[in-house]
């Protein structure tokens, strides 16, 4: 139902715009003060205008946190998590959708309760996970005395033992595993008419040329839309990453070096704060996330129009 | 092309029976029309001749091969879908050739093919168009050619023209019947039109509730139908059912009103037997009260433009008539009902089954003009 009243066109505009000021004004400040000298951002009352500093903070901060390497670093997570995500959430969702086996809700039911598990309920058995990716398979053959077994009989000592801590691996593949991912691509397949697979059944299309030819190009805007969550999602990793890479000078992630610009008792040791610096880096650090929502934007709108059914 | 024989075949969809035991055979190069109400098994059955559903007891053989384990692509079947199916993010084109394509036909002649079959289900300067930019008309056509360019054994079309306007039906049923007479695939067609299975079959299979009624070319099932339900379910208007009791002395039957309608031959019928007396209404004309076979009260005159359709009402029992006249009459009226004799049909009333009286219809006493009425 659409209102045409001139009170409630008046109402709603208010709530808008007081929602972007909430929205914009933590922004402006940032912004304000990564352009100001560390007399001036230290000053009271708040700085509202920006001044001329903005491109020394920016360097300084870059050379200061060695943003380089960690801008590379995140890339390649993030990208790494949103082509597992997107692989791993398709297939699983064609797998529940177009096949019918034993258990498949029972499957799918389990998938959609981690929904409510994040990452970070269950940080310490993933990180006991990382710290030996063979782990669980070194507990089942001890459980079932394999381990015991091959012991006595080859006098070999069973110990598997793969460490992902310190590595892209390590980072990427925990945050892979999705629920919601394979929510929204099942809810999608689920859309898919029973004729078009008996089409493609009939035209001698096996499941995987079916996901390749029909499904996957059929879930681009959503391929499109997940990704762009899940990058914005993977960049903004912070607990994860702090707690497996100790090796931050080759794999740090600039979300946890960007912390470590706020300046606090420990970084600082007393001195004056740096907060034109931790929002210069503030602002370069977002920029990516800003940048793909703003490209994907674009082609989800170019999806809503391009209407193939 | 290959005859298909369907031995036995009963489908079961966990604990409701869906089809039991329903044989058929249906000739190499034959176009065969399965007709039936929704909920009939008629889809069924066609899907479980793809492949799409699996068999669970009986076989079919395509061409002499059983093909109850093969997959719907090693059947040699193509199948064109009540809604058409589609691959809406590919061009005509890219519809039309991908059974090619999954085939492995090189790009070169997988063009050229597209083209000539596009063109010749008058699709050519169509081919860089997605779906949804066709017209219903326009996407049966396409759905068409994707089923013509693998040169299938065997055609199979699920209501393919239930989507469209009444116009473009009659046009896609001549269309399917000339391409069927070029192409002289095998061909099993699906609908709950009689229409278009009068039109368009050499021979067809009347369904209900899971097994066959009747199998016979339209001409013998609309003559002869086998059961109350074939006679009811064939022609428009529906046949008029009368129930009534055999007297064989007087070899015909009486109505519940005292009436006796007299059969043609009449040997050997069973005396004092229950039975139910079909009139089709284009068999019956309209005549002064007391000269016809009985007098009934007129309830509503219908006109169809070439023919008007008289519902009357006998002992409370409706009765239609088809008539060419303009009658002046109200409803209200009473009128006389006059039929030949060699113009009825008999059933069991028990078993609903079709009773032989020894002489058929005759052909002659049709008249053409109330049929085209009637269709």
């Amino acid at each position: 139902m659409i209102e045409r009243t001139p009170v409630l066109n008046l109402a709603t505009h208010a709530i808008l715009v007081f929602g972007l000021v909430l929205i914009l004004v933590p922004i402006w400040l940032a912004f304000v003060a990564a352009t100001l000298t560390l007399q001036e951002v230290n000053s009271a009352p708040v700085e509202v205008w920006p001044g001329d500093q903005l491109l020394v903070n920016l360097r300084e901060a870059w050379a200061q946190s060695a943003f380089g390497q960690k801008f590379v670093n995140t890339l390649i997570v993030a990208t790494g998590v949103v082509l597992g995500k997107i692989t791993l959430a398709c297939i699983t969702a064609f797998a529940l959708v177009f096949f019918n086996f034993r258990g498949r809700m029972v499957i799918f039911w389990m998938i959609f309760i981690t929904l409510m598990l994040p990452l970070e309920v269950r940080i310490v058995p993933t990180y006991a996970v990382a710290a030996n990716a063979l782990m669980p398979f070194q507990a089942i053959l001890d459980a079932t005395g394999l381990s015991w077994l091959i012991t006595t009989l080859s006098g070999i000592e069973v110990a598997l033992e793969w460490n992902l801590l310190n590595s892209y691996t390590g980072l990427i593949l925990p945050l892979v595993a999705t629920a919601t991912g394979t929510f929204l691509y099942r809810q999608f397949f689920l859309t898919i008419p029973d004729e078009l697979v008996e089409a493609a059944r009939m035209d001698g299309a096996g499941p995987l040329r079916f996901l390749w030819d029909v499904l996957i190009p059929l879930s681009k805007t959503n391929i499109a839309a997940l990704a762009t969550i899940m990058f914005v999602y993977a960049w903004n990793q912070y607990l994860w990453p702090l707690l497996v890479i100790t090796d931050r000078a080759n794999y740090g992630m600039v979300v946890v070096q960007l912390s470590d610009l706020v300046p606090d008792q420990l970084t600082t040791g007393g001195g004056t704060p740096t907060w034109q610096l931790a929002m210069a880096a503030t602002l370069v650090v977002m920029l990516p996330p800003i940048l793909i929502v703003i490209l994907m934007q674009r082609w989800f709108v170019r999806g809503l129009i391009n209407t193939d059914k | 092309m290959a005859e298909i024989n369907i031995r036995a075949v009963t489908k079961t969809f966990g604990k409701t029976t869906i089809m039991e035991g329903v044989t058929l055979d249906i000739r190499n190069g034959e176009f065969v029309v399965i007709l039936g109400p929704s909920g009939c098994g008629k889809s069924t059955l066609l899907r479980l001749i793809a492949g799409l559903e699996e068999i669970t007891a009986g076989e079919i053989a395509i061409g002499g091969e059983v093909v109850n384990r093969l997959e719907p692509r090693e059947r040699g079947c193509a199948m064109v879908f009540q809604n058409y199916a589609l691959y809406p993010h590919m061009t005509v084109a890219e519809n039309i050739g991908y059974a090619l394509k999954v085939a492995g036909v090189p790009r070169a002649e997988r063009t050229a093919r597209v083209a000539e079959t596009a063109k010749s289900v008058g699709l050519g300067d169509l081919l860089d168009r997605k779906p949804g930019q066709l017209s219903g008309g326009q996407r049966q056509r396409v759905a068409m050619a994707r089923a013509i360019i693998r040169s299938p054994r065997v055609f199979l079309f699920d209501e393919p023209l239930s989507n469209l306007d009444a116009k473009l039906r009659v046009q896609m049923r001549h269309e399917i019947r000339r391409i069927h007479n070029q192409i002289k695939a095998t061909s099993v067609f699906v609908t709950h039109d009689q229409h278009e299975g009068m039109t368009l079959a050499d021979r067809l299979v009347v369904m209900n509730r899971g097994s066959i009624e009747q199998v016979g070319t339209p001409s013998e099932i609309y003559d002869r139908p086998a059961s109350t339900y074939v006679a009811g379910f064939i022609g428009s208007p529906a046949m008029n059912l009368l129930p009534g009791q055999l007297v064989a002395a007087r070899r015909g039957v009486m109505l519940e009103d005292g009436t006796l309608l007299p059969l043609p031959g009449g040997e050997g019928l069973r005396d004092g037997l229950m039975v139910q007396v079909g009139i089709r209404p284009e068999h019956a004309r309209m005549v002064s009260p007391g000269r016809g076979r009985f007098d009934a009260r007129i309830d509503m005159i219908e006109e169809l433009g070439a023919a008007r359709l008289c519902n009357l009402v006998f002992e409370d029992i409706p009765f239609s008539l088809l008539t060419d006249a303009r009658p002046a009459l109200a409803p209200g009226a009473v009128v006389g009902v006059g039929f030949g004799p060699g113009q009825t049909h008999l059933f069991d009333a028990g078993t609903g089954a079709r009773i032989e009286t020894g002489a058929g219809v005759s052909q002659t006493d049709r008249n053409p003009a109330r049929l085209r009425g009637a269709v």
